[in-house]
């Protein structure tokens, strides 16, 4: 998993999007977060457009890691990649 | 109004109706504090763990207590950001399990 890029898809207020980050900062997983609430505009349409591709729902957190998805705060998903 | 004001508003009333606070004061007042900032954002207490879309009629169904506590609780013990759960799920006789997001995936307009 080192060396696949880790990106994930969070909201500022939501618990689960933290306890993924605690769990990814304990793993020593280096990841880029957006955090879509703190977004506006355009940016945040075009954010939420990206997540639809992968996650129709849009729900959080909403990880990429190389061609995987996890959608939800799935530490045991999480480990198997 | 601050989150410890907040707690002690809603413990009350949201208790007699059956649900609990989870147990976890910390992440319940975290949960607290991210509905104020919501309520300061967009003028409604949206669920933190999902995302508003600024409009109040939209979001009607998940404005804090969401419609959805009541079947998530029933089924799992637990609302889908863990705010609310039952005195089963307090008490542990119900495994801590990740509720799956039950909003239509129609509802989510942006």
């Amino acid at each position: 998993m080192a060396d696949c890029d880790v990106m994930l898809y969070a909201l500022s207020t939501c618990i689960h999007c933290k306890n993924t980050k605690e769990y990814l900062d304990g793993c020593g997983v280096k990841y880029d977060c957006v955090e879509v609430d703190k977004l506006e505009g355009d940016e945040r349409k075009n954010i939420i457009e990206e997540i639809k591709k992968v996650n129709p729902s849009c729900s959080f957190p909403t990880i990429i890691i190389g061609d995987k998805i996890i959608v939800g705060s799935g530490r045991k998903k999480s480990r198997r990649l | 109004m601050d989150k410890e004001q907040l707690y002690e508003m809603l413990e009350r009333a949201q208790e007699a109706k059956g649900y609990y606070f989870n147990k976890d004061r910390k992440k319940v007042l975290e949960l607290l504090e991210s509905l104020l900032i919501n309520r300061e954002r967009y003028g409604y207490m949206a669920c933190p763990c999902r995302l508003a879309s600024e409009d109040r009629e939209r979001d009607r169904d998940i404005i804090c207590p969401c419609v959805y506590r009541e079947p998530d609780v029933a089924e799992f013990g637990s609302c889908y950001c863990n705010l609310y759960v039952s005195r089963e799920w307090n008490e542990g006789k119900i495994p801590e399990t990740y509720v799956p997001e039950r909003r239509p995936v129609e509802k989510m307009l942006f």
